[in-house]
């Protein structure tokens, strides 16, 4: 398990410094001088300079990339104050460190991200087995046909759908808003719920579906089957054997997910007017503000990454016949 | 999904050389003889019901998407005349549409726009125009790239083969949204003076390239699936030992036993393609005013939400019949092309 780990995190921060690469020689050597960009509207000659030499843009790119990975592991001192250890530069747009920005805003899409996957996970495997416990009947025909149905619709078009139900017309919950756990658990909770559940309707249909036909699967296995005959109910076979069976490819699929929740985190943040990273991401691409653009990127992949071998970890608890390796 | 291969799995060997093309193999150990897969596919179609109605939605979407310049002709309105401002009856004292239903009438159908007063029938129709033809034009980016890449895998193994799966394993879990919004101001300003307009052939172009570049994935591992089990066939040992170049293999012996899978798969990435569209013009880096787009209503009709709903209603319901249409249509096809899939 320890060798597991510690390859799969060289492995990952391989992979960082590629996209970190990648992504670093295509925002700051392909498009227009990126010391305009900083220097705003109102840019004289002179203060282009200055800017210019803060940024360490009249050096060359690969002087520039080898600072900013520098500046990542120890820090470093840009526009003439320090900024420290994990630096990913100052923002363009204000002039505030993106690495606090980034961290300030992460609370809240880290609980978009869990809520929605919690309502998600339930609602969807909840709705798959019963389906499948009672394959054929009207209940699997009607879950399975209203999952398909919801999934048709999109957070953009069914947010404010929602909004106007539950907000504007009865007034039945507030507008959505962010509130630290930490600090009230409960308006923490009610604050999120319209996005958590208008998040979880996109992908809550692929779940159902698949913890259908995985659990329909697993029911057919022999050792279900022999549990079965031996005089089991069938509810406790149903729970005991064939359920945990059908996790398995639920979670490979979730590992995937993680990435296109994260995607789902944009919109319903844009959708819902609600400050994470998804929005911080998207205003800094309209701002053009290159720092903060570059530090989501790179800080939404090492999470990703990071969460995919947590998954993977997961994979190997749940199944002993998975070997790490 | 790779149906056509596992049809073929229970072979009868076939001649060599272009014979073995038209699949001889399939039909005559299956019960319907003289067809090809093809037309064994279109029969299990056919009797499918679902599958029917879905296919003519989908194709009536992509008709009047065509045909929106001559429905616009019949119907006498533009996507740009500014209306509601030009009458003073259209709009309210607030700019809101006045009557019910986002003021639907006889001479505008699903109402008019909040504000600005243009007709919403033809701004739907025009923005379903703009985003089909830009998800068209990204579907065939991400079929060109997935097949490329899914067939240099599948059929060079070895090194090639490991470094292309793990870089379609990098990108599949990448949060491909956040990579294409961010990469869509590079794209253009690669091209634009940062004081210039960007001009709408080059946002498209842009905006079909991220999409593209960053979709190609599912279809590039189905291609390389289907690929392997090909790879050590009779017919394509036998086009080696004539001394054939890989890439006549490729083109002459693989490729065309690979359509039908790539056929699928372009049907399912299409709707999703026309969501990534939508997706960007949503969060403002995709289509801009003026051109009618079909993601940008929505992120005008949710300020719009508490005065005027009926204007998010109209894009929003063909949205989800659009994208509905299209899951079950492709459910249908996988079915009729795999029975044994069958729910």
């Amino acid at each position: 398990m320890l060798q597991f780990l510690i390859r799969r995190t060289f492995g990952a921060v391989l992979i960082l410094i590629l996209i970190s690469a990648i992504t670093y020689f295509m925002f700051f050597a392909i498009p227009q001088d990126p010391a305009t960009l900083a220097c705003g509207k109102n840019c004289t000659p002179d203060a282009l300079a200055i800017v210019r030499r803060n940024l360490g843009t009249d050096q060359p790119v690969y002087l520039q990339y080898w600072h900013y990975v520098v500046g990542i592991v120890m820090g470093r001192v840009q526009g003439g104050s320090h900024c420290p250890a994990p630096c990913l530069g100052i923002s363009f747009a204000n002039g505030q460190n993106v690495w606090d920005t980034i961290l300030d805003r992460f609370p809240l899409t880290l609980s978009l991200m869990i809520g929605g996957a919690a309502v998600f996970l339930v609602v969807g495997l909840g709705a798959g087995m019963l389906a499948a416990y009672k394959k054929g009947t009207l209940v699997d025909k009607v879950f399975s046909g209203g999952s398909l149905v919801l999934s048709s619709f999109q957070i953009y078009f069914l947010g404010p759908l929602v909004m106007l139900a539950l907000v504007f017309s009865t007034g039945w919950l507030d507008k959505p808003s962010y509130t630290p756990f930490t600090e009230n658990p409960v308006q923490w909770f009610t604050g999120l719920l319209i996005p958590w559940a208008v998040m979880a309707t996109i992908f809550t249909a692929q779940y159902t579906r698949m913890s259908r036909s995985s659990m329909i699967e697993q029911l057919q296995e022999e050792h279900v089957r022999a549990a079965r005959a031996k005089g089991m109910s069938a509810k406790y076979v149903f729970f005991r054997y064939a359920w945990r069976g059908s996790l398995i490819p639920i979670i490979t699929i979730l590992g995937i997910d993680i990435g296109a929740l994260f995607g789902g985190g944009i919109v319903t943040e844009v959708t819902f007017d609600l400050a994470g990273v998804g929005r911080l991401a998207r205003d800094s691409v309209i701002q053009k503000d290159l720092p903060t653009t570059l530090g989501v990127m790179l800080f939404s992949s090492a999470f990703i990454l990071l969460c995919n071998i947590v998954v993977d970890a997961c994979y190997a608890l749940i199944d002993p016949r998975v070997r790490l390796s | 999904m790779t149906s056509p291969v596992q049809t073929e799995d229970t072979s009868v060997p076939g001649g060599s050389g272009p014979d073995v093309l038209t699949k001889d193999g399939a039909q005559e150990t299956k019960a319907s003889e003289g067809l090809s897969p093809g037309q064994l596919m279109w029969m299990r179609f056919k009797r499918d019901r679902t599958g029917i109605i879905s296919a003519c939605v989908v194709i009536f979407f992509f008709l009047i998407a065509i045909l929106a310049p001559v429905i616009s002709k019949l119907y006498g309105k533009d996507p740009y005349t500014l209306y509601g401002q030009n009458s003073l009856t259209l709009l309210n004292e607030f700019n809101m549409p006045s009557g019910s239903f986002g003021g639907a009438s006889g001479s505008h159908w699903f109402g008019i726009e909040p504000n600005l007063g243009r007709d919403v029938f033809m701004q739907l129709l025009y923005g379903m125009r703009t985003s089909i033809y830009t998800a068209l034009g990204a579907t065939l980016v991400v079929v060109i790239l997935g097949v490329l890449i899914g067939l240099l895998g599948g059929y060079l193994g070895g090194a090639v083969d490991f470094w292309l799966g793990r870089f379609t394993d990098l990108l599949l879990g990448f949060p491909s949204q956040l990579f294409m919004i961010a990469s869509m101001p590079v794209i253009t300003a690669a091209f634009v003076k940062p004081d210039e307009n960007t001009p709408v052939w080059l946002r498209a172009g842009a905006i079909i390239f991220v999409t593209g570049i960053l979709g190609w994935m599912g279809l590039a591992r189905l291609i390389r699936a289907a690929t392997l089990t090909m790879r050590d066939r009779e017919f394509v040992e036998a086009a080696k030992i004539s001394g054939a170049s890989p890439w006549r293999i490729i083109r002459k012996e693989l490729l065309p036993n690979l359509w039908s899978p790539i056929l699928v798969q372009a049907t399912l990435q299409l709707p999703s393609n026309v969501l990534n569209v939508a997706f960007l013009s949503f969060v403002g880096v995709g289509f801009v005013e003026p051109t009618p787009d079909w993601g940008r209503m929505f992120s005008n009709g949710a300020g719009f939400i508490q005065q005027d709903p009926a204007y998010m209603l109209y894009p929003g319901a063909a949205m989800v019949i659009f994208v509905l249409a299209f899951n079950l249509l492709g459910d249908s096809v996988r079915d009729a092309f795999d029975p044994k899939s069958g729910r």
